[in-house]
């Protein structure tokens, strides 16, 4: 692979200069290396019965091998380590995406068969067969999360601003380690907890909207205090101390001052706390249920949620077996839309309230 | 105004650790007092102190008394809110508010509290406080631009303008020019000459030049090692300090032969 174009350091010389002359690889032969090796492994894969996931292992496997050992001869052990935890790393990387692209490809697939305005627009409400929509679960998890939302956003944005201005000592401590339980509490605990509630509260056959959202707030909260802490730390002290020199009281700076320089963060938190919740079964499972009609008031009654409703969808298929399959597809892709709008919300709040520094 | 203030036997202190210990020094009104010092010596702390900064940090407390033409500033009745509006504070490293424009920026003071005022006197009040920092002739054709936009010596005295827009008695200043080129530290040099007409200016400096050029009283800290107080050492006219100080630890470190 070594081109002769290159001569070998001339260690003879008697004056050499501050800075080693070395031989080096043409710019793609890295990469051409490792097509090879890529190649080598669909030909050694054929020897065995040939298939795609053998051809991918053992070429990637004799790819970094060629790239490492070539590099060796001919560039040194330093650039050979260089590029050895490149093709690692590299290698990494193509693994984590596998699953998010084939998942991608999937839903989108099976999804797009339903992606029609019937199921937009129809709820499931006598409908047994084909046809039917998810009209009623969208607004159901669009009212749900909302109401968590609601919940959710003004206690744990003020208990992080409690944590970061006013908390000191054991209370501060105990608060933190207790957000940090309850980052770890499995959703099904959340949505128990949530039915507990009401049931003391309200009676064993009491069912609402309020019930799930509570369940997501308390999945929600924990996520929120952490974020927004996170952000609020990064608030310059030299600001607080500038505000203060003013003469303006601590409410005032915090509230003025403090929460302006930090909401472009406040912003891109919350709305992946809320990213984070919007596709959660289990507590919703439990709480809510389902219904096939749509029901807009979440203090009384069950109402439909997506995912719920792909579960039984998937779960319970009537006697149009594919057209509920197509449907729990459909959901799950409606789904995802949700969270990547969240996500790219998420962006472009960053974006536009960040300060600005421009000259 | 202009106003004096009398420390007597002030104490410092981070949680259970004395930073300064009995500074007896008095502040003359509308003029420059300068303090010098080896880092680490309190110089300011002890600045921080003056306008009740210093028990914004945790733990951080003070013994002793702090006089202000005949208030003590650590009075139990006493709001250090209050205090702060009185004693305006310059920092080390210009900090603008990144959220708000040039002109908020020097009403920040007045909105940030929430203090109602007619549109024509807040722009007289802009233009008055930004020529106070020399700094009108600059900005005047883009004060919605954002604070951060300027240069570090601009940024430095815009937080000026800001200081001064509230009117205080007493500017404290700690280390305004050392993050700033020459020119602007002339400029801010030049700016404080000017202040010290209508303010009692406290500037804590590594700059012994500086103290030297601006300053009519200089203040020298030191201590005496590591874990040790800060000490007052020497506290006198600009001229006696740099030419014929008291103390010899004074003249060491002025003449370089400190430590």
């Amino acid at each position: 692979m070594s081109t002769d174009t290159q001569s070998a350091p001339q260690l003879s010389e008697p004056q050499p200069g501050p800075v080693r002359v070395q031989r080096k690889l043409p710019r793609f032969a890295p990469l051409g290396l490792f097509v090879l090796g890529i190649a080598l492994g669909a030909a050694l894969s054929a020897a065995t019965g040939f298939s795609v996931t053998s051809t991918v292992i053992y070429g990637v496997i004799l790819g970094t091998l060629l790239v490492y050992v070539v590099t060796r001869a001919v560039e040194g052990r330093r650039k050979a380590t260089d590029r050895l935890v490149t093709c690692l790393v590299t290698t990494a990387f193509g693994i984590a995406m596998i699953p998010l692209v084939s998942l991608v490809y999937t839903v989108l697939d099976k999804g797009l068969a339903r992606f029609d305005g019937d199921f937009f627009g129809m709820s499931m409400f006598r409908v047994v067969g084909e046809g039917g929509g998810a009209y009623h679960a969208i607004i159901g998890t669009l009212i749900i999360t909302l109401v968590a939302t609601a919940i959710s956003v003004p206690i744990g944005l003020f208990t992080a601003i409690y944590l970061v201005e006013y908390g000191t000592g054991r209370l501060k401590k105990a608060i933190t380690f207790f957000v940090d339980v309850m980052t770890g509490i499995p959703s099904i605990v959340a949505g128990l907890f949530a039915f507990a509630l009401f049931t003391l509260l309200f009676g064993n056959s009491f069912r609402a909207g309020i019930m799930g959202a509570v369940a997501l707030s308390v999945l929600m909260i924990p996520v929120v205090v952490r974020s927004c802490e996170e952000v609020l730390k990064l608030v310059p002290n030299e600001l607080r101390e500038a505000s203060f020199a003013l003469g303006v009281p601590k409410w005032r700076t915090v509230v003025r001052v403090v929460l302006p320089t930090a909401i472009a963060g406040l912003g891109t938190g919350i709305t992946l706390s809320v990213a984070r919740v919007v596709g959660e079964t289990a507590p919703l499972l439990i709480t809510v249920g389902l219904i096939t009609g749509t029901n807009l008031n979440p203090f009384d009654g069950r109402m439909a949620t997506l995912p719920v409703f792909a579960f039984y969808q998937l779960t319970q298929p009537g006697t149009a077996t594919q057209a509920f399959i197509d449907r729990a597809w459909t959901a799950a892709l409606v789904l995802i839309i949700f969270v990547m709008a969240l996500n790219i919300l998420a962006r472009l709040i960053s974006r536009f309230f960040a300060p600005k520094t421009g000259r | 105004m202009a106003k004096r203030i009398e420390v007597s036997d002030l104490n410092i202190y981070y949680g259970n650790f004395l930073a300064v210990e009995g500074v007896n020094v008095s502040i003359e009104p509308r003029s420059i007092t300068a303090l010098i010092g080896p880092s680490g010596c309190g110089k300011s702390t002890f600045l921080r102190s003056l306008n009740r900064m210093h028990e914004v940090l945790p733990g951080a407390r003070v013994e002793g008394k702090v006089v202000m033409d005949g208030q003590d500033l650590y009075g139990g009745d006493v709001d250090p809110v209050d205090v702060r509006r009185q004693i305006g504070m310059v920092f080390q490293r210009p900090n603008p508010f990144p959220t708000m424009s040039i002109y908020d920026n020097v009403i920040a003071g007045n909105r940030l509290n929430s203090k109602r005022m007619k549109k024509s006197d807040t722009d007289e009040l802009v233009e008055k406080s930004l020529r106070g920092a020399n700094l009108w002739n600059e900005v005047k054709d883009r004060l919605d631009r954002p604070g951060s936009s300027l240069s570090g010596g601009q940024q430095q005295r815009l937080c000026i303008a800001r200081a001064i827009a509230v009117e205080p008695d007493v500017l404290l200043m700690d280390e305004p020019c050392s993050a700033l080129d020459p020119i602007s530290t002339l400029a801010i040099e030049d700016l404080m000459a000017e202040l010290k007409e209508r303010f009692t200016i406290v500037i804590v400096t590594h700059n012994m030049q500086q103290a030297a050029r601006v300053s009519e009283q200089t203040g020298f800290f030191n201590l005496n090692g590591v874990g040790q107080p800060g000490r007052l050492i020497e506290f006198n006219p600009t001229e006696k300090i740099f030419s014929n100080p008291d103390q010899k630890a004074t003249e060491d470190y002025i003449s370089g032969r400190f430590g």
